[in-house]
């Protein structure tokens, strides 16, 4: 048991609760997503004592310096005193533009009032401004595109999906980071690179792939996108003129199974690949020896193909991986009394 | 040391006779212990006891682990140490720092 002061206040934390269940408990208005260590949604400052190491490691080194870390995997040994992410981490931005890629995803450009330097591929925060945040990828690429742009999956029912259609131009989000460690790194032109990923994983893949085409790459680019039905890819013809236009460049869209959804027009059903993406996997690339692997998207996929493609000859440290953890459901909140509530 | 971690766990993840002992097993978690292993056998230092080794393979044991299992995981680890350019010699004291820990993995530890 320790304690975790916050404003002042001196907070018991119970000995497994983690740091940020304590601070909710105590209604400091954390905010978290995957609660899982990895949207880094929760992140706070230890103004005083050590934070735990775990909690730090997937941190950069700027934020891992001022004593940052990740609440949801804080489980302290020592007390410590906190205070929220610093204003400061904040970008804010002008949303320039919302429009649907498909039946379920739409794009949203952002343009950021001050400097976002990132990496295509990386992912950021979106906070709305009453704090509810999730994270999502970057498809854009910088220097070319002057906002950033994110692709996102709406959930019926979902708080930030119910948000952002409400968005319009010129209306103000907040950003934070960016972070992630699926990106494109230079040094190697020749080296084949395998990226796959499921519905919105698309998003980090194709800024990806667009920064390595735009380096000069010259290696095998080898795209691999799923979705349960044709309805759930998108960006087809987009991908098509690219392949057309770099011949290293291999675009394979892929649905677990064509029937179960409308005729796909974007890209055609005749060049949609029907069946599991990690047996797709192991049948057209069993060996991946010597490659650059990005896994993004499905948790449980993400986490199947890590495994695969190591044992398919991938070092572990040419396999970067991004699970989209989604956060769990709001709790439901008992409807209203007829006779009138307090 | 890399490299031979990653060659000797992916032999032993796709050999079916063992590779069910790693189900389940987080595999970044596992490749820090067989990189510990491998520096143990390799001559490097160790920080793991004969009872640590026990500890953690009981487990193991209750599920079947046996002699022919620790067999193929030395006959994978020859492999990998020749593929990797070791010569019979090298191989041969890898093996036999491997096969001092035989008894303590499969419980075997004499009372002291």
């Amino acid at each position: 048991m320790t304690i975790i002061v916050y404003e002042g206040r001196e907070l018991t934390r119970a000995p497994q609760e983690s740091v940020l269940e304590c601070l909710q408990r105590s209604g400091v208005p954390v905010p978290s997503s995957c609660r899982a260590g990895a949207c880094q949604s929760c992140l706070v400052r230890a103004v005083a004592g050590a934070p735990p190491p775990e909690a730090q490691k997937t941190l950069k080194d700027t934020l891992r310096t001022r004593g940052y870390f990740l609440s949801c995997v804080a489980r302290p040994t020592e007390d410590l005193t906190v205070s929220l992410a610093d204003a400061e981490l904040r970008c804010a931005a002008r949303v320039h533009s919302l429009s649907p890629l498909s039946p379920t995803v739409v794009r949203l450009r952002l343009c950021p009032e001050a400097d976002f330097a990132y990496a295509a591929g990386q992912f950021l925060n979106l906070s709305r401004p009453d704090g509810l945040t999730r994270s999502y990828s970057l498809a854009s690429l910088p220097g070319r595109d002057p906002f950033l742009e994110l692709h996102i999956r709406l959930y019926p029912g979902g708080q930030m999906s119910t948000y952002v259609q409400t968005l319009r131009p010129g209306d103000q989000v907040f950003l934070r980071g960016p972070a992630g460690d699926c990106f494109y790194v230079g040094g190697r032109p020749e080296q084949p690179i395998l990226l796959l990923g499921t519905g919105t994983g698309l998003a980090p893949l194709y800024g990806i792939v667009q920064e390595a085409l735009r380096s000069g790459h010259r290696g095998p680019l080898v795209l691999l996108h799923g979705a349960a039905r044709s309805d759930g890819l998108y960006l087809g013809r987009e991908l098509r003129e690219l392949a057309a236009a770099h011949p290293n460049l291999t675009y394979l869209p892929s649905v677990l199974q064509l029937a179960a959804g409308p005729p796909a027009e974007d890209p055609p059903t005749a060049d949609v690949l029907e069946g599991a993406l990690d047996t797709l996997l192991a049948a057209r690339y069993p060996s991946l020896r010597g490659f650059r692997v990005f896994l993004c998207g499905s948790p449980e996929l993400v986490t199947a193909l890590r495994k695969q493609a190591f044992l398919a000859g991938a070092s572990r440290k040419d396999i970067a991986s991004d699970a989209f953890l989604t956060a769990p459901p709001a709790p439901v909140s008992p409807p209203p009394s007829a006779t009138g509530s307090p | 040391m890399e490299t031979a971690v990653e060659l000797f766990y992916r032999k032993m993840l796709t050999d079916q006779q063992v590779a069910h002992f790693f189900d389940g097993v987080d595999m970044d978690r596992q490749i820090a212990k067989q990189t510990a292993f491998l520096t143990m056998v390799t001559g490097g230092p160790s920080h793991y006891t004969g009872r640590d080794m026990q500890a953690a393979h009981a487990h193991l044991v209750a599920k079947g682990l046996n002699d022919r299992h620790v067999d193929i995981v030395v006959e994978h680890l020859g492999e990998t140490l020749r593929e990797l350019g070791a010569s019979p010699e090298q191989v041969q004291g890898v093996a036999a720092l491997a096969n001092s820990v035989r008894d303590a993995v499969l419980g075997r530890m004499r009372q002291a």
